[in-house]
């Protein structure tokens, strides 16, 4: 991770401009932290995936879908580590859209939208009815759905950390920040629409963890790699014995190369 | 072919199949006595490698269509749900696909960059040469074209970006451009109807490019294989039958290459893949830098080093299909770089050219290098770039071919072998 990051600051010092001042346009690179699910041995820390996962519930998901991921991931191997019975708990604690009664309608008397309570085989319902409905309420901006937002953002879980833990810093001298956004030199163009999401204690772990706001970023950060790529403790393992394999196979080759070629002048 | 057959069916069934339909013989005489030369290198071996690439490529590709669903609405989430959620396995098969694309690119130009260096599109071999461009250009087609599907940003405003390049031919006759990038496209703007006719053409054109890898094969075992030396092969002394020298030679390599592969399908699985693809295509939203993927990138370059659209679109396709003449493009009597030592330095020269101008086609149009108080843009590199991409072939190879003092080559193969065993053999190393 050094020397590749270390080849970056090389490869950037030859293809960016050299700073003679910080650049205000252009976004500061993520901070590197560690994470358990780096490297070939890599798993997701069980602990951090729950607790990320109260972070989105109670924070995110006000604004943010997560429209990939179905409940029963929650007690699927590699994920949270929640018991089924847990997992449909916490589906029964959504609202979902019904589907049409018995009289095909989808509206009560008074015109609400029916509900009923979530099962395992549902999704993460969105937490607006609609693109326009989303916008009216953040002030025009749109909040990315976050299935897959660690695939989908340059620099990852660092990106998505750095960026989380990157708000009310001083904003540099001569940066005038838009109405309705706010300083964050980790994003594009520094001024996001999202105001800081994470605060001492805006959740309330029951592992013991203190809330601070590096470990409410940590711990959402985890989860959403894990909806992002809930295959990864899988991916991980099996890699393992597939190089395992072809390690073996390739000197077995190199041995019946050696023999076949024996005595033979080659190139 | 070469050589007569040496296949002596030893049983009754094979006897009678032998005199209706010889496929027995066949198998025999061309991949398993099939006489090689003695002295093919590592570089040799991504032949195999690539046909290997191309089955593992066709059989992910046919599970994956099992579950791809082409339509605008539905292909992003057919892929980033069902494939890489619910399908049993479906994110391996996914990125074996993915990751393999990249890496079937990676052994092409090693296999053409082996070509180039050793001259082996020379005669009697030219054939083979043209039919290996040919298939290089499917390649490209086939891969562009199932980037498109996986309905990603990048993978819709590439599309948008390629498949407007046809607008250029406005230029030349008013409209003409326009109307054929709505015919590709079936409609005004990539949608449905250019997703699903890239699914199918997604699904065409492997098989096409097996169709032309059997001529491929065929028109190499006329000839039988160049060789590092670039020397005809003079009799039995100078070849081993493929099998065992060769199959265990490639199958050796072939493990290696895998063991690469294998790492970044399970280590990095997107290494080759840009984060803006994970977001749905979006009409809309135009990302900030588009660009495609790495094996286009040094066309990419040059057509964005052209300041005049249509020019830079004839440019890119007159790179493209440039490599065809080859064969006649150099002069040289000697085939192998290894006894032509200005053309060799060309040569790598040309190879950094390329990786230059795939370097300038990742960045933005403005990007420059800073060196101290100066400024280089990297455009101007593209543009010196594109300039020593046709220069070398359409100037310097009729032109050092002919004026070049070559080294001597070699009798044969077997005495030079003998030779270099030798010599080896004091140093104590294979």
């Amino acid at each position: 991770m050094k020397t590749a990051s270390l080849l970056l600051a090389l490869g950037m010092a030859l293809a960016a401009p050299a700073f003679a001042a910080e650049d205000l346009t252009q976004p500061l690179p993520p901070r590197d932290a560690k994470w358990s699910f780096e490297g070939l041995f890599g798993t997701y820390d069980r602990g951090a995936l729950q607790r990320g996962f109260l972070v989105y519930k109670e924070v995110c998901a006000a604004c943010h879908g997560l429209n990939l991921v179905a409940f029963h991931d929650l007690a699927a191997p590699g994920g949270p580590g929640f018991t089924v019975a847990e997992a449909k708990a916490i589906a029964a604690g959504y609202k979902i859209p019904a589907e049409p009664n018995d009289r095909g309608d989808i509206f009560d008397d008074k015109g609400n939208r029916l509900t009923r309570p979530g099962t395992l085989a549902d999704h993460f319902p969105p937490p607006f009815a609609n693109d326009e409905a989303a916008r009216a309420n953040n002030n025009g901006s749109l909040p990315s759905d976050l299935s897959l937002i660690v695939k989908a953002r340059q620099g990852g879980p660092n990106y998505l950390y750095s960026l989380l833990t990157g708000f009310n810093l001083k904003v540099p001298h001569g940066f005038a920040v838009a109405d309705g956004k706010y300083y964050n030199p980790y994003f594009p163009g520094r001024a996001i629409a999202m105001p800081p999401p994470l605060n001492q204690g805006s959740v309330s772990f029951n592992d013991g963890t203190s809330a601070t706001v590096t470990n409410e970023a940590k711990a959402v950060v985890t989860f959403l790699t894990w909806a992002s790529e809930p295959e990864l403790e899988a991916r991980h393992r099996i890699g393992l014995q597939v190089l395992a394999f072809l390690v073996l196979l390739a000197g077995l080759l190199f041995l019946s190369y050696r023999k076949v070629w024996h005595g033979k002048k080659e190139e | 072919m070469a050589g007569h057959s040496h296949y002596l069916p030893k049983t009754g069934f094979s006897r009678w199949l032998d005199q209706r339909l010889p496929v027995i013989r066949l198998v025999n005489d061309q991949f398993v006595t099939f006489p090689t030369p003695k002295n093919l290198n590592f570089w040799y071996t991504f032949g195999v490698i690539l046909t290997v690439m191309l089955v593992l490529q066709i059989v992910t590709g046919i599970v994956l269509a099992m579950h791809y669903v082409p339509t605008a609405d539905l292909a992003f989430g057919s892929v980033e749900q069902r494939i890489m959620r619910e399908v049993n396995y479906g994110w391996l098969i996914r990125t074996l696909h993915a990751s393999g694309a990249s890496m079937l690119f990676v052994a092409v130009y090693i296999h053409m960059g082996r070509s180039l260096y050793y001259g082996s599109y020379k005669a009697p071999r030219e054939i083979l040469w043209i039919l290996g461009v040919v298939l290089y250009l499917l390649l490209m087609a086939t891969a562009f074209f199932g980037y498109t599907l996986q309905w990603g940003q990048m993978s819709y405003w590439a599309a948008t970006v390629i498949t407007s390049l046809f607008t250029a031919f406005d230029q030349i006759i008013p409209h003409f451009g326009t109307a054929l990038s709505t015919w590709v496209r079936g409609d005004y703007a990539v949608g449905d109807a250019t997703l699903n006719r890239f699914f199918s053409l997604h699904y065409l054109l492997p098989f096409v490019i097996v169709g032309v890898v059997g001529l491929h094969i065929w028109a190499l075992h006329v000839p039988g294989n160049s060789n590092p030396l670039g020397i005809d092969v003079k009799g039995p002394q100078d070849t081993v039958p493929f099998h065992p020298w060769y199959t265990v030679k490639d199958a050796f390599y072939l493990t290696l290459f895998l063991i690469v592969f294998m790492g970044f399908v399970f280590y990095a699985p997107n290494f080759f893949s840009n984060p803006d693809n994970y977001i749905q295509a979006d009409p809309l939203v135009t990302p900030s830098e588009i660009r495609p993927e790495w094996y286009l990138l040094p066309f990419y370059a040059m057509l964005r080093a052209i300041p005049n659209t249509l020019l830079g679109v004839l440019v890119l396709f007159g790179a493209m299909l440039t490599p065809l003449f080859v064969p006649w493009l150099d002069t040289s009597k000697v085939r192998s770089c290894r006894f032509r030592p200005v053309m060799k330095q060309l040569f790598w020269v040309f190879v950094a050219t390329c990786i230059l101008l795939g370097y300038v086609g990742a960045h933005t149009t403005d990007a420059a290098w800073h060196l101290g108080e100066v400024d280089i843009p990297l455009v101007w590199l593209a543009r010196l770039g594109t300039l020593y991409y046709f220069a070398f072939f359409w100037a310097l190879m009729p032109w050092i071919g002919k004026t070049e003092v070559t080294r001597p080559v070699p009798e044969s193969i077997a005495q030079a072998v003998l030779k270099k065993g030798a010599v080896v053999a004091k140093g104590g190393e294979q």
